[in-house]
């Protein structure tokens, strides 16, 4: 564990990602305290210029609603989709790709058609299709995220499985009498971990990225505040109120950045071989 | 005596911090004179391969040298600017290496990569380099090197692409041509004819050859000197007979003694025992390429109609070269591949038409040792659950498989607290006695051998050979032992099967194929193991 954290920190940009994140999450997880009133509720006149006020730093939108409130609880948002339509997508991706690369003919054949399939659709088109037919919800913007972005998981997984799977550790478990299942599950699988880990950390960038698309269309959770929709309410003023949209882009650029760091800080602290060479 | 052409005063290299010693290469020097080929031995991980990178200025990025002088012409090589390196290398001093493939650019035709040599230091013309090419080609020993000029890399054998890298090495008649395990890679026919080609090349052009090889076998066939390394170190060196005859350093007798005998002894005969595997008309044949309209498919008969029986108790060796099918016909019996037909009759059971759970079954009384002990063993589990997990399989307690798991550690002479160790933390010759934990823990009555002790070096692969004897002495074991190796087949067999094509050419007794083959081809093997003339002089 110390080993993995001296190569990760090993590069500087993934340790500022860290920095970042963490910030972000502390926000988000002290927004109620920080911010006791709705991000909805209306504080002030509207279109307060920010830093005229110190109550409220970042001024206030049309509504004359908290532009910084609004910003906590979006961090909320963000990070929730975020991170559950990555694990949702994972759940998908990750059994469909083990069972193609594990068992391949026919099964290989079926279930990378099927995949291929999802990956000619546009994904943001296919993602607002969803969820404009499930009403938007919390619920059904993650659904649609997740049912978006598992393909590259499983074509991920594929890969991986079928170069371990001619393994002669695996072929040894195959001679134990092992089942196929223990042998994915507990052969190949933990093997697969590394390339996942890292794929799944810039899924949760792009995951926050398509929430925030989803919303600025007008697609998001009516019922939750969220960096998307701030941006999209306020793309009709942009010229009298810039700091409207300004705010939630730099939230979005910042966390998305972020995530990206970390994602490549990983990979080099997981896939030695592949990090730069000497110091 | 003629002065060296590069002499080597202690050289010291040090390695990066927190590798297993401090010095790759600790206080070694050597001469090296005209017209003599010096052989640099030692087990991996000696540093042999450190001293001919660093003549050659070749060291990895964070291996340098600290100490020492290699003096070249006069000139001390260590000093020398990386320019100056460029004009020497190639042109004076020449290399080969172990994997002509990996050395070769696969992506250029054979002639232009042996022109590009004059062409980096900018000599002759192009027509001229052409003509030079085949030259060399022709002098090499490629057959038809006219049109194998044209030839991508991959469109030759093994053999051939060893000797297209010694053609490059040779373009520039270089004075020194240093060769780093150049036929490790080749099988033995094959290795016996670039030996060859190297002696012959060395005599007529007088040059110096640097040899370094962890074979003692190849030692004998080519040295006039030798340098024993060990730990960096060299411990003892020499005139090839002085030190393969009378060795003073321990280190070096020990090496000398594990080499296996070629004299297989002519054990008790298996006859009147039963047969526990007898297998029948084994075909196999794999198809590859091949579309609707464009190609015909290339069709290779891995295994072709072979029939073998293996007796309780007895070791059946199947050697042959590379491609000959014998990893084939291991892998159909235990049916990691299927068989096209014919029949594995495994104590009364046809294994060839099991599957399911009676394969399953089946498959406890056949197990399996497979060649690499690195990629044989999953990095994410821990020793104690690879070796639990096949009783588990079957139904056996936890508590009872761990138990068993310790007996079996004890057994291959590991130490049971190893149940709670990950795999990277064993060498190679441990990593193989768990396997072979492994493969004994559903306690079986035959275990296939593939290549086991091949990635091994000679002391360990002695003392793993050792212990499968004795294993299968203690347990009544029956074992196939397959290998390309027919030093280690004369040691450990009882019975042989020559493979070639995949086809059994021949089978006997050990003693009977070693000391009076039938077929050619197993003639024409036996004959092409490296050292066996010496070891037949020194037998009387």
């Amino acid at each position: 564990m110390a080993d993995f954290w001296n190569r990760f920190s090993r590069n500087r940009g993934a340790v500022i990602g860290l920095a970042l994140l963490v910030i972000v999450i502390l926000v988000a997880v002290l927004a109620p305290l920080l911010f006791p009133q709705s991000p909805w509720r209306m504080v002030q006149r509207p279109f307060l210029a920010p830093f005229s006020m110190d109550q409220y730093p970042l001024g206030t939108d049309a509504l004359g609603r908290d532009v910084i409130s609004g910003l906590a609880y979006g961090a909320q948002v963000s990070l929730l989709v975020g991170l559950v339509s990555t694990v949702a997508a994972l759940l998908i991706g990750i059994p469909i790709g083990a069972l193609a690369g594990y068992f391949g003919g026919w099964m290989d054949d079926a279930l990378m058609r099927f995949t291929e399939f999802f990956q000619t659709v546009p994904s943001f088109a296919l993602a607002i299709v969803l969820v404009a037919i499930f009403e938007p919800s919390i619920q059904s913007i993650i659904a649609a995220i997740a049912i978006v972005s598992w393909p590259p998981v499983a074509r991920l997984v594929r890969g991986e499985v079928l170069s371990l799977r001619s393994r002669e550790y695996v072929e040894a478990a195959i001679l134990s009498g092992q089942t196929s299942l223990t042998i994915i599950l507990r052969q190949v699988l933990p093997n697969t971990i590394s390339p996942i880990i890292v794929l799944a950390s810039l899924m949760v960038a792009t995951a926050i990225l398509l929430e925030s698309s989803l919303s600025f269309l007008g697609l998001g959770d009516p019922n939750m505040m969220s960096w998307g929709y701030m941006i999209g309410a306020a793309r009709t003023v942009i010229r009298q109120a810039w700091w409207l949209s300004f705010f939630p882009g730099v939230a979005i650029l910042l966390t998305v950045l972020a995530l990206n760091l970390i994602g490549e800080g990983l990979n080099d602290a997981l896939n030695p071989r592949l990090a730069r060479r000497g110091k | 005596m003629t002065d060296p052409v590069l002499s080597i005063r202690n050289l010291k290299v040090a390695l990066p911090e927190g590798a297993d010693r401090d010095f790759a290469v600790n206080d070694v020097s050597f001469d090296l004179y005209p017209g003599e080929i010096l052989c640099i031995v030692g087990e991996s991980g000696s540093g042999k391969s450190m001293s001919a990178n660093a003549a050659m200025g070749l060291l990895p990025d964070l291996v340098r040298p600290v100490g020492g002088e290699i003096i070249f012409e006069g000139t001390d090589v260590l000093k020398l600017s990386e320019a100056q390196m460029m004009k020497l290398r190639g042109k004076k001093v020449a290399m080969i290496f172990q994997e002509p493939m990996s050395a070769l650019n696969p992506l250029m035709r054979v002639e232009d990569q042996i022109a590009e040599v004059f062409e980096a230091h900018n000599l002759l013309t192009p027509r001229d380099r052409a003509k030079r090419a085949i030259e060399l080609m022709t002098e090499v020993g490629i057959p038809d090197p006219e049109k194998a000029a044209r030839a991508y890399p991959f469109q030759l054998s093994g053999g051939q692409r060893q000797r297209v890298m010694i053609a490059m090495a040779l373009a520039l008649e270089p004075s020194i041509l240093i060769a780093d395990e150049p036929t490790t890679a080749l099988d033995v026919t094959t290795q016996a004819q670039i030996l060859e080609l190297i002696r012959n090349l060395q005599e007529e052009r007088g040059m110096a050859v640097m040899f370094i090889t962890h074979d003692f076998g190849v030692v004998a066939e080519i040295a006039d000197r030798v340098a024993v390394m060990q730990y960096g170190k060299i411990v003892e060196a020499g005139t090839a007979d002085d030190v393969l005859d009378n060795p003073q350093h321990e280190y070096t007798r020990k090496l000398i003694a594990a080499i296996p005998k070629l004299a297989a002894e002519a054990g008790a005969a298996a006859a009147g025992k039963t047969p526990i595997l007898e297998v029948e008309g084994l075909n196999k044949t794999y198809v590859t390429g091949g579309s609707l309209l464009f190609s015909k498919p290339r069709i290779v008969h891995a295994v072709n109609n072979v029939n073998l029986t293996l007796a309780e108790g007895e070791t059946l060796g199947i050697v042959g070269e590379s491609g000959s099918g014998k990893s084939s016909v291991g892998r159909c019996l235990v049916r990691l591949m299927q068989p096209d037909s014919g029949t594995v009759r495994l104590a009364g059971h046809d294994m060839a038409q099991l599957s399911g759970a009676a394969l399953r079954e089946a498959r406890k009384s056949i197990q399996m040792i497979f060649q690499d002990p690195y990629a044989s063993l999953n990095p994410r589990s821990k020793v104690g659950r690879i070796i639990a997990e096949g009783p588990m399989a079957h139904g056996v307690s936890k508590t009872e498989a761990y138990g068993r798991a310790v007996k079996l550690l004890e057994m291959v002479d590991l130490d049971a607290l190893a149940i709670d160790r990950y795999p990277h933390e064993f060498s190679g010759g441990q990593r193989q006695r768990i396997g072979i934990a492994r493969a004994l823990a559903l306690e079986p009555r035959v275990i296939i051998a593939d290549e086991a002790v091949s990635a091994l070096d000679v002391s360990i692969q002695a003392q793993v050979l050792d212990l499968l004897a004795d294993l299968k002495e203690r347990l009544n074991l029956a074992l196939i032992f397959i290998t390309h190796d027919l030093r280690v087949a004369a040691q450990i067999c009882d019975r042989i099967a020559v493979m070639q094509n995949g086809k059994v050419v021949e089978t006997g007794p050990a003693h009977a194929i070693f000391n009076n083959p039938q077929s050619g081809y197993a003639r024409t093997l036996i004959e092409a193991i490296p050292g066996r003339e010496k070891e037949l002089a020194a037998a009387g």
